[in-house]
């Protein structure tokens, strides 16, 4: 037997939409990749929280750590809003809600990390 | 409206309400909180650097709010759930290979992920924002 799926689960037409295995690999890989980024982001923010404008455009405008910041920003995004996704499809069960969360929540994480990118860059290369 | 189209009522299993909170899903549920937790907080430092970009006034602006004790307590309790993620994420990758599912282990590693994140975030708490 090749499916075994009842004929009327087969009708009803859901089931795995064969995209599942990319979500879990996308969210280990980045989990992986935040690990150190975190640590040094945590350290960072810990050492800077009172960092006044000078300080703080200096910091974010060196090589290594616009680098390393975008990388953090880019890679954490991307995991919170797959983590999201879950948390959505796991609590929200109409269809409607659910698909507009998920657009607005992919949305927002979109246009944050574009922002903060363009706002790093401009501060490194002197906009 | 058709079979296929005709909603499920197929019975539930018995759900949270049932259940005694141990320490294993205690973490669990903590790991979606600070995960939702850290996303939003992702959206305020993301706001921090495009704020260095803009003036000064409009940085420093940004940065009186952050001194201020609901500043500090946000700063403060972002870096409590990134810990805490962080240590409990490390946990969750090591069950995805295969380790520590033993009861035994899982506790372990349980209390293990709550005091790694309580000292981090005791340590960051006193030499970064002079919260304590």
């Amino acid at each position: 037997m090749s499916d075994l799926r009842t004929p009327l689960a087969r009708a009803r037409g859901l089931g795995s939409a064969r995209d599942g295995l990319k979500h879990w690999w996308a969210q280990r890989l980045t989990a992986i990749a935040l690990i150190p980024l975190i640590v040094w982001f945590a350290i960072s923010l810990v050492m800077l929280s009172g960092a006044d404008y000078a300080v703080a455009r200096a910091w974010i405008g060196s090589p290594l750590v616009m680098v390393l910041l975008i990388l953090t920003i880019v890679v954490g995004l991307h995991h919170g809003q797959l983590g999201l996704q879950v948390v959505i499809e796991d609590y929200i069960h109409g269809d409607g809600w659910k698909l507009a969360l998920i657009v607005a929540v992919r949305f927002v994480a979109v246009i944050f990390g574009l922002a903060a990118v363009v706002s790093i860059l401009r501060i490194g290369f002197g906009g | 409206m058709s079979v296929a189209n005709r909603p499920v009522h197929r019975p539930l299993s018995p759900h949270l309400q049932v259940y005694r909170p141990q320490l294993t899903s205690v973490l669990s549920i903590l790991h979606r909180a600070t995960g939702i937790a850290l996303s939003v907080g992702a959206l305020y430092l993301a706001t921090w650097v495009i704020y260095a970009a803009a003036d000064a006034k409009a940085y420093a602006l940004f940065q009186s709010f952050n001194m201020s004790i609901v500043g500090r307590i946000v700063l403060g309790g972002w870096l409590f759930c990134a810990f805490y993620h962080l240590a409990n994420g490390i946990r969750h990758l090591f069950w995805d290979a295969g380790y520590g599912f033993e009861l035994k282990d899982a506790y372990r590693s349980g209390w293990i992920v709550v005091a790694v994140s309580l000292i981090a975030t005791v340590v960051s708490w006193i030499v970064g924002l002079g919260l304590v």
